[in-house]
């Protein structure tokens, strides 16, 4: 008897369930970012610019925080979320899975962003403009497996100019999940050196987070496009005609340098789909894309 | 001259498994690579001395969820379990069942995230899905070794519906209950852990807060995880869980959508190999597939391999140290106390948290997936052990201390202790296999790759080969188990020990 109410009351909640589910509000523009840095604040870096973007769209936004950079994607893909901070990569993988979504604003300093090689002090290695060739046989992290600051591009520069696959150069190569990690991780020296975000770094290194006698930038790597925000093709026609332009000129308007402060860009240009094959050329030749 | 005496299986079984831990142990990579590994330590201690309970929301709402997907996640599971348990004579029920189980919880939730997204399906189903499966063959287990003299009792013209009910149900409701209920508390262990990749409970902001070192808050969330589980029997009641269950799907719920396109474009595309879908020739589908399986695969299964006899030899060494911390022959009830706090501690940290803290503190080698395994199945065994020795009547002049330990106990326990270490066997795997998403290089890191490069064709080949392994090991596991003549009948008491064995 008592397995009867069980089982009648476990299927009528699964029923109310996917009733729930099926009857969501679609008109709520949700977005997302990768989670390339410190991810306990994640909901305060964006929540603020939900507001704002509500504000200026007249339509309710959400922010949802997500894992992974392949998660966004995911989201992305799956009309979960419409509109998201994409990585260069990101962008890439999920402008290609997701056909007549556009990237429509970059920050002001992305289409010649940089990776930072950073060095334990343990190492001895200086700054130059010359590849450090000293790296080979250190312990090495990337950040995200998913990045492109933090581990396409440096990858990319490293296997050019070392002449072999990333795993022979290095006696150890690691993922320590974003930019910020990173930076705690070749400080303390649980890593020898590091790649990272150059926006990322300047500004720990300005809020005095880095102890820059313990660890220090040795290297930098030639100027590629990364960030951008992306758009799905479809949300004019479930938000309204010209709803992506007016999303473009909202970003572009964002002017708030506390809210800029948390990309962390000075500004919000016009961006488009062509402006990341760069990125897209890199990581076939790497081999992330097929 | 041969010797008239000879050695018995068990002791022959076991210093091969000491060998192959010792050359595993060669190939390993288990180095502390952290310059300042007791400095974190320390800091990870002074947060125990001040837990930080100043973001209660935030901690109160991973709770509701890490305990709303348990407990959803584990009563569908049981339904789906139990009515397979019905059929589980057919073989290929059985060959299913032992797939899926043989498959991660993280691993599920990574594939259901590709398919649902942020949906709450995707944590229904990855604790649902891999439950269903272990239920069902536990469950049939116990319908098949339970008490049948009622049977004889029930006329020849009854249903088979008022059979069950009224000739065996009664009979075996207790052992499904105590099984039941001890699965939720493994269901909030992975509902936990599901929070790593990116569900809304307690291992997301378990890992944030870890990430930034911010270890007041790591030990706000473990000290009530703990307390969830030490008080498990008291909030776990029948009449209350037609109210857990009516809540939780609330508590889960979110405004993300699904659809049938996402599913399909799963089956038909995402995980159709890659040279399958741009249509080329044999030949470079077979060089796409050997890439795979040497670069990728054969290291993966190495790793696994290795980490998995090293961790399964270790929790045996730290079981053998463990139990008596818990045995009347050795402690008198101070002692014990102490012994229980530190083994309920060991056990209800999931693996994969210990490993996450240990990693976080010594870099990522071997050697904390070694020690967190070792730590947690040695605590889980040592328990059993413990309470079986507590059986055992000792002659009131029997020996004291190192004697009686080795010549008393040991002898009697050793049977027991091998059995459930072996049934410990494949879960140690799965274990292996799922911390490589930390980033030890088992097949874990390989599948994790390919899903954060959004190869899932690559994913689902190396998920594939992951739980052929483990069912390679299962019936391994079975093979020396009648080899040895290890007891693996479970009698009315033992259904709850030998469940938590076998998990």
């Amino acid at each position: 008897m008592k397995f009867k109410i069980f089982l009648s009351v476990l299927l009528s909640t699964l029923i109310l369930f996917s009733n729930m589910a099926l009857s969501a509000s679609p008109k709520t523009l949700v977005f997302s970012a990768i989670p390339d840095q410190d991810e306990t604040r994640l909901k305060q870096r964006f929540g603020d610019i939900a507001k704002y973007l509500e504000k200026q769209l007249g339509v309710p936004v959400k922010y949802v925080p997500v894992k992974s950079y392949a998660a966004v994607v995911t989201a992305f893909r799956n009309n979960q979320i419409q509109l998201a901070w994409f990585g260069g990569l990101s962008g890439v993988q999920a402008r290609l899975k997701v056909p007549g979504s556009q990237a429509i604003a970059q920050g002001v300093e992305d289409p010649k962003f940089h990776t930072y090689i950073i060095a334990n002090h343990s190492t001895g290695l200086k700054a130059s403009d010359e590849f450090p060739k000293g790296v080979a046989g250190k312990t090495f992290t990337f950040g995200s497996k998913g990045s492109t600051s933090g581990r396409l591009m440096p990858q990319y520069y490293i296997e050019k100019n070392m002449g072999d696959k990333v795993d022979n150069v290095f006696k150890r190569v690691g993922f320590s999940g974003n930019h910020s990690k990173t930076i705690a991780l070749v400080q303390s020296g649980a890593y020898e050196v590091g790649a990272v975000n150059f926006k990322v770094w300047e500004k720990e290194v300005e809020e005095g987070k880095v102890d820059t006698s313990k660890v220090s930038l040795i290297w930098k790597t030639p100027a590629y496009p990364d960030y951008q925000w992306t758009i799905r093709g479809d949300v004019d026609k479930e938000f309204g005609e010209g709803f992506s332009n007016k999303v473009k000129a909202a970003l572009i308007g964002l002017k708030d340098p506390d809210l800029l402060g948390r990309f962390p860009r000075s500004g919000f240009i016009e961006a488009k789909n062509s402006d990341f094959d760069p990125i897209l050329e890199t990581a076939k030749s790497i081999g992330i894309i097929d | 001259m041969d010797s008239a005496y000879k050695h018995s299986p068990a002791w022959n079984v076991s210093w091969l498994f000491v060998l192959l831990a010792g050359f595993s142990l060669f190939f390993s990579d288990i180095e502390i690579i952290s310059l300042e590994p007791w400095q974190e330590l320390k800091r990870l201690f002074m947060g125990l001395l001040a837990p930080d309970w100043s973001n209660l929301s935030e901690i109160g709402e991973a709770f509701l969820q890490t305990l709303a997907f348990a407990i959803l996640g584990v009563a569908g599971g049981s339904v789906i379990g139990f009515l397979l348990a019905q059929i589980f004579h057919w073989r290929w029920i059985q060959v299913s069942c032992a797939f899926i189980r043989a498959i991660h919880e993280l691993f599920w939730a990574l594939i259901f995230l590709q398919i649902f997204g942020l949906h709450p399906l995707t944590g229904l189903l990855a604790i649902g899905l891999p439950y269903a499966a272990t239920f069902a063959k536990v469950y049939a287990e116990i319908l098949e070794e339970g008490d049948k003299s009622a049977l004889q009792a029930v006329s020849l013209d009854a249903s088979r519906v008022s059979t069950f009910f009224y000739a065996r149900l009664p009979d075996l409701w207790q052992h499904f209950k105590t099984y039941t209920s001890y699965r939720l508390e493994c269901g909030l262990r992975s509902s936990a852990i599901l929070g790593f990749v990116g569900l809304p409970t307690l291992g997301y902001t378990l890992s944030s807060a870890f990430m930034e070192g911010h270890y007041s808050v790591v030990w706000a969330l473990l000290l009530l995880f703990y307390l969830l589980i030490a008080t498990i029997r008291y909030w776990v009641r029948p009449a209350l869980l037609p109210i857990y269950i009516i809540a939780a799907p609330f508590i889960v719920a979110n405004d993300s959508t699904i659809s049938f396109d996402n599913v399909q474009r799963f089956f038909t595309e995402d995980i159709i190999p890659a040279p399958i879908m741009r249509g080329e020739s044999l030949s470079e589908s077979w060089h796409w597939l050997s890439d795979l399986l040497i670069n990728q695969a054969l290291p993966g299964i190495a790793n696994t391999v290795v980490l998995t006899q090293v961790a399964l030899v270790a929790s045996g060494i730290l079981t053998l140290l463990f139990f008596p911390l818990i045995s009347t022959h050795f402690f008198k009830p101070a002692g014990r106390t102490i012994g229980h706090v530190l083994l309920v501690i060991l056990r209800t940290t999931p693996e994969y948290i210990l490993a996450y803290i240990l990693l976080q503190l010594w870099g990522p080698s071997m050697l904390p997936a070694i020690v967190a395994l070792a730590l947690h199945n040695g605590a889980i065994i040592g328990h059993l052990i413990g309470r079986y020795s507590i059986e055992i009547q000792l002659r009131v002049d029997a020996s004291r201390g190192l004697n009686r330990y080795f010549y008393e106990l040991l002898p009697r326990l050793y049977g027991q202790f091998l059995a459930f270490l072996f049934y410990r066997w494949e879960i140690i795997m799965r274990e292996s296999a799922i911390l490589g998403i930390l980033g030890i290089a088992t097949l874990g890191f390989y599948i994790d790759s390919s899903i954060q490069e959004l190869h899932f064709d690559k994913a689902m080949i190396l998920i594939f080969i992951t739980a052929l392994l483990n069912v390679l090991v299962d019936s391994l596991s079975r093979y020396l188990r009648a080899k040895l003549r290890l007891r693996t009948n479970v009698d009315c008491r033992a259904t709850n020990d030998y469940c938590t064995a076998r998990e």
